[in-house]
């Protein structure tokens, strides 16, 4: 089940809340929408589900036009909003039954589908309280059964795990990335590290652009910058500037300089040239001046400074 | 039709799920009640017209009060959001919601029959005039509640809702009652599209496609304006 999505726009008033975007998501795939909060992360989700209506370009889901085939596309969709609207004052299992409903599952398969959400999504204990009694955790629960009620083929969650304890995260992680297998999945996130956990394919998105697309690995190779090494020596009234030349001739290494003296221990910090594996050489290089070394890190362009890098200037 | 139901099974057990329903029917039955003991052992008259008169006033607040929450309340919860991206359409979801409250205000109404019944033990009753009053209350209670839905959709907040919704009713009620102050060309314009003036000619039990028609195309208006209201999310 595919999402096609070209030249979407969306106007809040005057204030452009999504911009021209368009990108492709396969079946199968597991898709975050990554930005800061107002990027237009769930303006666009709101427009894949029908609940707003683009004023220019347009979203196919499976073929199908959202605007022209409204019912239709609803139909494959599966859809946690914003901050997991529930009944409060229903019970768990009354509240399924109503979304298997609404979702035209045939009767005769409500009772089984209500059941087979309960136990995927673990509601066995609290299946007869009201949801308004439940932890935050449950109703997160309770809000994913009833989005995968009618087994659809596209789930879009919009940010499934804000406001939920470690624990909690991890546990939504796992049941989204169980889930993710069978199905077309997207889901939205401020949280870099739910990126790189659950997502195949990361959409940056920020001012209502997307502005990256890719893999989580491709993401860094793209925007890996200088590869820099911290080297930890141990100072035994060693000559410093024979070691900074020393470890200033090693090939792909443009520039070092000392730290910091603690005590007896050096840390000098080299940089390197995009995309090399300096630690090697520095390590032969050491060992033959028959110097000691204490620690070897090289440091890498994370996600999370990409995500600065193009979400910053805002 | 199975969406309408389902949404219609899910709004009236949330009246009786809430305090909401016990208390209006209650109420109801409480104010019916006195009009009707009073009139009966003060006046020592068989008859309902007490009861029948008093009856749109009550509705003037209690249509409201049922109908405030239907839409507003999903709209603060966000619940809204669920409930339009499932695989149904607008109107399903009005009209269910219209049916249900109107199920709830036939409810408080199917009570009053004790009322009829208890007196028809004790002289004759004006059948005619009694069948015309209950469908013209159940006429009346849809085209304040289908009211009541539209200014619901329009705020997400009930007490706005509610004051919205009192607002054109109470106008809607009281068109009638100042024709007077007005010149005759005007007046029977509005006196036309006064709820009341309808009312009284369905009590007497004369049974008017014109009284109907108003009645029925007044709620078919406001369930479409609701349904625009909540188009209105897409503009």
């Amino acid at each position: 089940m595919s999402i096609r999505v070209s030249n979407l726009t969306k106007y809040y008033g005057q204030q452009a809340a999504v911009k021209d975007i368009s990108f492709n998501i396969n079946t199968g795939e597991i898709v975050g929408f990554l930005g800061p909060n107002g990027a237009g992360k769930s303006t666009t989700m709101k427009m894949i589900t029908t609940y707003l209506t683009p004023n220019s370009g347009k979203v196919e889901v499976n073929g199908m036009d959202t605007e022209e085939n409204s019912i239709e596309v609803r139909k494959k969709i599966g859809y946690l909003p914003e901050q997991n609207p529930l009944y409060l004052d229903m019970n768990v299992l009354d509240y399924l039954e109503y979304a298997a409903q609404l979702e035209s599952v045939p009767k005769e398969n409500i009772n089984k589908s209500v059941k087979n959400m309960v136990d995927i999504c673990g509601l066995g204990d609290v299946q007869h309280k009201d949801i308004g009694e439940l932890s935050k955790g449950f109703k997160q629960r309770v809000g994913l059964a009833q989005a995968m009620i009618h087994d659809p083929e596209v789930l879009i969650l919009d940010e499934p795990t804000s406001g939920l304890d470690p624990n909690q995260i991890i546990e939504i992680r796992r049941l989204i990335k169980k889930l993710g297998k069978q199905k077309t999945l997207v889901l939205s996130t401020h949280i870099l590290q739910e990126v790189e956990a659950t997502c195949d394919r990361v959409l940056i998105i920020n001012n209502g652009e997307i502005v990256a697309d890719g893999t989580p690995d491709s993401l860094q190779d793209k925007f890996r910058g200088q590869v820099q090494v911290n080297i930890v020596l141990k100072n035994d009234s060693v000559d410093k500037e024979l070691i900074m030349k020393a470890v200033s001739s090693i090939k792909n290494i443009e520039k070092a300089r000392i730290l910091k003296e603690d005590g007896n221990v050096i840390h000098i910090i080299a940089s390197g040239a995009k995309g090399e594996d300096v630690r090697e050489d520095i390590f032969r290089k050491i060992v033959s001046l028959n110097l000691i070394m204490l620690g070897l890190h090289q440091e890498e362009t994370s996600l999370e400074d990409i995500f600065r890098q193009l979400t910053k200037n805002k | 039709m199975k969406n309408l139901l389902t949404i219609f099974r899910k709004e009236l057990r949330s009246y009786f799920n809430s305090p909401v329903a016990y208390i209006v029917i209650v109420v109801f039955l409480i104010i019916t009640g006195w009009f009707f003991t009073s009139s009966l052992f003060i006046t020592g008259v068989v008859t309902m017209r007490n009861v029948f008169d008093i009856i749109p006033f009550i509705f003037l607040f209690f249509v409201p009060a049922i109908s405030m929450r239907t839409f507003a309340e999903e709209k603060k919860s966000g619940t809204i959001e669920l409930l339009l991206t499932k695989p149904i359409t607008d109107t399903d979801i009005v009209v269910g919601k219209f049916l249900a409250a109107l199920a709830l205000t036939g409810i408080a109404l199917l009570f009053t029959l004790i009322y009829v019944i208890s007196l028809s033990f004790l002289g004759s009753i004006d059948l005619g005039s009694i069948i015309g009053s209950y469908i013209g209350l159940l006429l009346m209670s849809g085209i304040y509640i289908s009211i009541g839905i539209f200014a619901s959709s329009l705020t997400e907040n009930q007490v706005i809702a509610f004051i919205i919704s009192f607002l054109i009713v109470f106008g809607l009620f009281m068109l009638n009652k100042v024709l007077i102050f007005l010149p005759t060309s005007l007046a029977s314009i509005l006196e036309y599209i006064s709820i009341d003036y309808h009312f009284g000619n369905i009590a007497r039990g004369i049974l008017d496609t014109r009284n109907i028609i108003y009645y029925l195309s007044g709620i078919f208006i406001f369930i479409l304006l609701t349904r625009f209201s909540l188009e209105s999310r897409k503009w």
